[in-house]
């Protein structure tokens, strides 16, 4: 069921390349039929996959990937760098008014997360910009969505304005405007309702609000796991309101997010901000790059570095490093690892963010199981320390003990030892991959199991 | 009698309640055109049935989110019919396109299109589907839409979780007058069932319709949460919840897909309810969802009132899947 990466679905392609002396047009043409598959399966707009797939082969018909060792891998470079172009290379900030207050308006169509996103904003505006944002809540339409605003607003502590649901969306926004001066707040932020693109009245409406005073940030919020229609949405808001950019959210999700190439491609605007999880601070600036990898399938493995650095402490993991190649790998070092890795968040996360985990036998629905690794810490635990650094010396009786220490069965501790075991060999299997490097197609023995 | 013969009569309305039918042509095609012009311009602009024909259709049902593999699997079943039947022109292939259609939909089997509702005693409806699709709207209509059916309706603010979930299910309630038993935000939502569940039994109403907080799939917590309000449901009424609907936002591609897996899992979905028609997007997806999972869609939300939700209807759909795409393709070339 999980869709395949454009790198799977070049696979058959290339390993037919490979055995040729050179890449032929009829081969290009070949890959880039896979790429406008993979491109739509991602829910990039079919307008603009064709105009993209035009663009990559006219650049991978030429002397870079004919005269490339391993052409495969140059056209995957290609698409994704182009890819990363188009949505945009450098980041840009959001747009202050120099005169205060200035005015960030929130649209889109129902349910994408506006209120939510609006909320998030906020949030950063203060923190990390030391503003003193005032919510505006226009949504008079949707049941509770005034409420659902107060609620955030009061969970951040931060001002709300409303009206109730009897006054007009644009005579509220005039009055918060007028608020706004009397209470020093530099930033408003507008939460509007969810409306359809295609509702003239309701796009009036904000053309009126609009009109009452230039706001400095007009941000569409989009959901990222929209389709097709993505294009339809993108173009009707910039064209009757004018967007200044877009908020991409519940991108935690496991969708990949191809609206995003087919919003930047239509309107021209920067996607500002993605929307990462429910809580208020799960707002992140956009990385192209990133986004990139994700449309194609290939896992994104820039945020997992940027994790681990993050949580990870450099000395240990050298150290570790050390051990992995002189096979002086312990339980004790296991238990090290297991609590590194634990604090870089959940494991089903991490484990997404792998290219090719998807390919993994066992590991493409892996539901990590927190308690058994609380499991196997209990039965690591039970060990005494020259089991740890021997484990060879475990026989019967003492599995017996462990066991029943660590108040599990002879069969988990006799499943931790077959495991770390494996694990031992891949580590074997790895530092000789390093030295002839992708000679070998790694195996990883184990890894699925442990998580089970 | 043909098949398109039976969607003209159908969509003009002149055995069924007109409005409904407008309604729903309406949400689907926003367009004044009638249904016979539309196939004489398909008709009119590809006379012969040839590679261009198929690329242009394959082009309309990609960008209604049909998917590339349902896509594909139409195109060959066509070309294979085209063949059989030696068809040279355009005659003829429009009924074809859409039998072949609803029978990739249908896949052979009878999924009913209908909700089941219990004879006697309480039939419990679960609501689960990711943020912001359409859930508690849809349940607002759907307990709307029973009332007028005379059943006696009561509702469950299972999304403790966002902020103002449940005021919004009060509204709801409030409108179409019907009960709704909620606690306080941040509380257990299997409580909330099991008092809902308690409640509508003591006081012997006909259905109960249970919200949930809305939920990304690949949230392994927020799905096993929901597995056990599923089984406190099941606890308290054996053989409940007796429909477990899915909302699905129509804008929403290939991941829904996905999603109707997950949630299939997690809950034994029963059917799909396919919110926003009445915007652009069609949730073509739905044919994928329905030819690999097996779950049919059940209604269509097409507006925010509380009569705007419809029963699906398999042939008016599978025709608004490429009517408007088609609409849309002669705007273009004809700039």
């Amino acid at each position: 069921m999980a869709f395949e990466g454009l790198a799977e679905r070049l696979q058959g392609t290339i390993q037919r390349i490979k055995g040729k002396g050179k890449v032929s047009e009829a081969d290009v043409k070949e890959m880039m039929r896979e790429v406008r598959f993979a491109l739509i399966e991602a829910d990039v707009n079919l307008k603009v996959v064709k105009e993209f797939v035009k663009k990559v082969s006219e650049r991978a018909v030429g002397v870079d990937v004919m005269k490339s060792l391993t052409p495969g891998q140059q056209v995957i470079k290609i698409v994704k760098d182009e890819l990363t172009e188009l949505m945009g290379g450098e980041q840009s900030p959001i747009q202050f008014a120099k005169k205060p207050p200035t005015v960030i308006m929130m649209v889109g169509l129902q349910g994408a997360g506006k209120t939510t996103t609006t909320g998030k904003l906020a949030n950063i505006l203060r923190k990390k910009y030391n503003r003193n944002p005032l919510l505006v809540a226009a949504d008079i339409y949707r049941p509770a969505a005034i409420q659902q605003l107060q609620t955030i607003g009061k969970q951040l502590s931060l001002p709300v304005f409303s009206l109730g649901t009897d006054v007009s969306p644009v005579e509220i926004v005039r009055q918060a405007l007028e608020k706004s001066k009397e209470d020093h707040n530099d930033v408003i932020i507008i939460d509007t309702a969810g409306r359809l693109h295609i509702d003239e009245d309701l796009m009036q409406e904000l053309k009126d609000i609009r009109a009452l005073k230039e706001p400095d940030e007009v941000f569409l919020v989009v959901d990222s796991m929209t389709g097709q229609d993505a294009v339809n949405v993108a173009q009707s808001f910039n064209e009757s309101i004018g967007i200044t950019g877009v908020v991409l959210t519940k991108l935690d999700g496991d969708t990949r997010g191809g609206a995003a190439l087919s919003i930047r491609s239509v309107a021209q605007k920067p996607i500002k901000f993605v929307g990462m999880g429910e809580k208020m601070d799960a707002l992140e600036p956009f990385h192209p790059e990133r986004m990139a990898s994700r449309i194609l399938g290939m896992g994104d493995m820039l945020s997992l570095i940027e994790k681990a650095q993050a949580n990870v402490d450099e000395e240990k993991a050298k150290e570790l490093e050390e051990k992995f190649r002189t096979q002086s790998f312990t339980f004790d070092d296991f238990i090290e690892q297991l609590n590194q890795v634990k604090k870089m968040g959940p494991l089903e996360d991490i484990i997404k963010m792998l290219p090719g985990a998807g390919k993994i036998k066992g590991l493409e629905n892996a539901k990590v199981d927190e308690k058994q690794m609380g499991r196997v810490e209990a039965i690591i635990y039970a060990m005494t320390p020259q089991e740890k650094t021997t484990p060879d010396i475990i026989n019967s009786s003492r599995k017996k003990r462990i066991a029943k220490g660590s108040g599990t069965s002879i069969q988990d501790v006799n499943r931790l030892l077959k495991q770390f075991e494996d694990m031992k060999k891949m580590m074997k299997q790895m530092s000789n991959m390093q030295q002839q490097k992708g000679k070998k197609k790694m195996k990883m023995p184990g890894l699925d199991s442990l998580f089970k | 009698m043909s098949f398109f013969k039976k969607m003209k009569e159908k969509l003009t309305g002149t055995s069924e309640s007109v409005s409904v039918s407008e309604k729903f042509k309406d949400g689907l095609s926003k367009t004044r055109n009638q249904f016979t012009s539309k196939v004489n311009d398909l008709v009119a602009k590809y006379r012969k049935v040839d590679e261009d024909f198929f690329e242009e259709l394959e082009d309309l049902l990609l960008q209604a989110d049909v998917g590339v593999d349902t896509v594909m699997e139409l195109m060959d079943k066509l070309r294979y019919e085209v063949q059989r039947k030696n068809m040279k022109d355009t005659a003829g292939i429009q009924s074809v396109i859409s039998e072949k259609l609803v029978e990739i939909y249908e896949s052979g089997e009878e999924e009913s299109n209908e909700i089941v509702l219990q004879k006697d005693g309480l039939t419990v409806i679960l609501f689960v589907g990711v943020n912001g699709v359409g859930k508690t709207t849809t349940i607002g209509k759907l307990a709307h839409r029973l009332k007028q059916q005379g059943k006696t309706v009561m509702l469950a603010a299972g999304d403790t979780f966002r902020a103002g979930a449940i005021d919004q299910l009060q509204v709801w309630g409030d409108r179409v007058g019907v009960e709704v038993i909620k606690q306080s935000e941040g509380s257990d939502p299997a409580a909330v069932m099991y008092d809902a569940v308690r409640s509508a039994k003591s006081k012997g109403i006909d259905v109960l319709i249970c919200d949930t907080a809305g939920r990304l799939q690949n949230k392994v917590n927020l799905m096993n949460e929901l597995q056990k309000v599923h089984r406190v449901i099941e606890r308290e009424v054996p053989g409940a919840p007796h429909e477990v609907l899915l909302a699905l936002d129509a804008t929403t591609g290939q991941n829904a897909l996905v999603q109707a897996q997950a949630f299939k899992e997690a809950t034994n979905v029963t059917g799909i309810v396919l919110t926003k028609l009445d915007g652009t997007a069609k949730g073509g997806i739905v044919l994928a969802i329905r030819n690999k999972l097996h779950i049919p869609v059940k209604f269509v939300g097409l507006g925010e009132k509380m009569d705007d939700l419809q029963p699906f209807d398999t042939e008016k759909y599978v025709y608004g899947l490429f009517a408007e795409g088609l609409e849309q393709e002669e705007a273009d070339t004809s700039k």
